[in-house]
């Protein structure tokens, strides 16, 4: 059904840029869920809870961006909890030469893998899905056998544990700052580059944008090399936040990636998509935590960790439902036209 | 595109086994060539043991590949099975142990049997009435219930083991029947019904003309949205059945880590099977044989001494090789 509106249409893709009615949803959740916070707990807007609420989601937001490119180019990426678990335990190895090896070497190894992601589904034709659910498998194998299937403690004499555990100017969180500094490329290249258009063209419509000649497959390469990017990104921050370089860590992640991407209003079948609203969904479903720690903290009603999916997966039901019914209406209105 | 001829609705028969089927089949070649290497290497393969102690680990992740292959086969997935299998296997005790059910043993374990199957079929017409009538694409339809199904299983446990004495339920999972391990036989009756299906009543007509194309099949009468929710339906319900399956055996239920990563399992098996994931095949001998490749990779590395770790690059290469191999064939 979703397939019928796969064709390319440029007026969309335009208005795409400055927040649907799609995207908006997710702000007015945003809003909503902040105000009462606000409202109901005293130390909610506190520098110390949104500090490291946001330092310890820096890590969902970056695997977010990436999964997000993936999916505005209608493909899937898997293997970030993977990848991010595989570069934790590749950073903490790397530790003891400090972070200048550290850094670039996890990096490196999630680029790595969203190369052979990028590789395996352009030149043997496998589906993204097929693909990336193989590599997340054998990078959660790579990972294990690399550590010997224990975590992996970092070195605390050398900077490394600096990026996860220090602040900028004595305040904010490095781990805010990257996060910050990888959205606003990100944004940048999705919305001012050739490249951005060519990956919301591929999600459109991947024939057409092939016969209007563009550069298609640089393009994909770009999006699964970008995805391990952050994910690898966000291993890093994982080993040197919590110390540990973590091969059981992970699980799980793509799916709360993919959540965010899909409240954030960007459509799975690719060819529409957001950063700042893929931003808003992945702080979303971690406000959700956040919230239910202070609910819990007020002693009035005392909710188990493991409500916190079962309200997440009702969030996402809302969102979803509120995206088809978008959906349905647009379709009814294009058939009009 | 166009309906498998070798899949297609025909008289029943026996699967042939020649040259044609072994190229359609991956998974069959990589299932001889297993057992070759077992035979050869591993020390004590070629006995009833081994082969009863493999029928009961294969069991549940055949069970459960058998209801996503006819997901697969309409052209969706379903990524709740291993959500739905924690739910169902939480349930079921919970159902014996409560006063009602220690009140009275026998319409307890009635209870105990089919109000779980009840609940994952419920789960099932959630998924397909996402995808049908809100038009949500499968992955993100099933994604909702993986992530709060699982929830739900240890919200109602509260995250804890319950163990239990209960040796009628306990059947499920460690009785036998003439030897052979009592889910075995399950999963084989399972596997004739389900190929039967699929191959002579109206419903695999349709199940393949909905998943070959969707809008010929809709314009052909078929009625598309039934099919679609039916399928679903089924493939959590089976799914279901394996989560008590793997309480049974266990004598305890973990909502955790019951059915954790069976989603990758069961797709691996169906696609390993030679189910295509555009939809419009539905090989059910196939996906019994995928989830056997599946087990016996497990257990040949475990049984020669390789780490757990270095199965899990093995069933990736295996998963993508199957793929590039319908790949190859359909061009």
């Amino acid at each position: 059904m979703l397939a019928d509106s796969k064709t390319f249409d440029l007026r969309e893709l335009l208005r795409s840029g400055g927040g649907t009615a799609q995207t908006r949803g997710v702000w007015i959740a945003l809003i909503l869920l902040i105000a009462f916070g606000l409202f109901r707990y005293d130390n909610f807007g506190s520098q110390y809870n949104v500090l490291s609420f946001l330092n310890f989601n820096s890590m969902f937001v970056l695997i977010s961006i990436g999964m997000c490119f993936v999916i505005m180019t209608g493909g899937i990426d898997l293997s970030v909890g993977s990848v991010a678990a595989f570069t934790s335990v590749v950073a903490a190895l790397l530790s003891s030469h400090g972070l200048i090896v550290a850094v670039p070497g996890g990096v490196l190894a999630g680029m790595a893998i969203g190369a052979l992601n990028a590789f395996v589904i352009l030149r043997m034709r496998v589906p993204p899905f097929i693909t990336t659910l193989a590599t997340m498998l054998a990078a959660k194998g790579g990972s294990l056998v690399l550590s010997g299937a224990e975590t992996i403690g970092v070195d605390w004499t050398t900077n490394f544990t600096r990026l996860g555990m220090g602040s900028a100017f004595g305040t904010i969180p490095w781990t805010i700052l990257i996060a910050l500094a990888v959205v606003i490329v990100a944004w940048i290249i999705l919305e001012r580059t050739s490249l951005g258009r060519i990956v919301l063209a591929i999600g459109g419509g991947d024939e057409a944008s092939k016969l209007m000649g563009l550069r298609t497959e640089r393009a994909i390469v770009f999006v699964y090399v970008f995805s391990g990017l952050c994910a690898g990104l966000a291993g890093v921050i994982l080993a040197s936040a919590f110390g540990a370089g973590q091969p059981l860590e992970g699980v799980g992640w793509e799916l709360t990636a993919i959540a965010s991407v899909v409240v954030g209003g960007t459509l799975l079948t690719g060819g529409v998509g957001s950063i700042p609203a893929t931003v808003a969904g992945a702080l979303l479903l971690g406000l959700i935590f956040n919230i239910l720690n202070f609910e819990n903290g007020r002693g009035t009603i005392s909710l188990s960790a493991y409500w916190q999916s079962v309200i997440r997966g009702n969030f996402l039901l809302i969102v979803i439902v509120l995206q088809a019914g978008l959906l349905t209406q647009r379709k009814a209105r294009s058939q009009d036209g | 595109m166009t309906i498998d001829p070798i899949t297609a609705p025909r008289r029943w028969s026996l699967p042939k086994f020649d040259l044609t089927t072994l190229r359609q089949h991956g998974g069959l070649a990589a299932l001889v060539i297993l057992l070759v290497f077992n035979l050869l290497v591993t020390p004590n393969f070629f006995e009833l043991q081994t082969l009863f102690v493999n029928i009961s680990q294969v069991a549940t992740i055949a069970i459960v590949a058998i209801g996503m292959t006819l997901v697969i086969a309409t052209g969706g997935i379903d990524l709740s099975v291993g959500a739905v299998m924690a739910l169902s296997g939480a349930l079921a005790p919970l159902i014996f142990l409560s006063p009602f059910g220690v009140a009275n043993p026998e319409l307890g374990l009635v209870a105990a049997f089919t109000l779980p199957i009840l609940a994952a079929a419920a789960a099932g017409l959630f998924n397909g009435v996402m995808v049908t009538f809100l038009g949500v694409q499968p992955i993100v339809a099933t994604l909702i219930l993986f992530i709060s199904g699982r929830g739900i299983a240890l919200v109602l446990t509260n995250g804890n083991l319950q163990t239990f004495t209960n040796p009628a339920f306990s059947f499920l999972g460690t009785g036998r029947i003439l030897g052979m391990p009592f889910q075995g036989w399950v999963a084989l009756a399972l596997a004739i019904l389900v190929s039967w299906m699929v191959r002579r009543t109206v419903y695999g007509r349709h199940l393949l003309a909905v998943g070959g194309n969707e809008k010929a099949a809709r314009l052909a009468g078929a009625p598309v949205h039934l099919v679609k929710i039916a399928t679903y339906v089924m493939c959590s319900a089976m799914a279901g059945l394996a989560g008590m399956i793997v309480t049974a055996i266990n004598s305890a239920s973990d909502a955790a880590r019951n059915g954790l990563l069976m989603e990758l399992d069961a797709i691996a098996a169906a696609v390993v099977g030679g189910a295509l994931l555009m939809g419009g095949r539905a090989p059910i001998v196939g996906a019994v044989l995928g989830a056997i490749v599946i087990q016996l990779v497990k257990f040949t590395l475990l049984a020669n001494g390789v780490e757990d770790e270095v199965a899990l690059i093995a069933k990736a290469a295996i998963i993508i090789g199957a793929v590039y191999l319908q790949q190859t064939r359909s061009e």
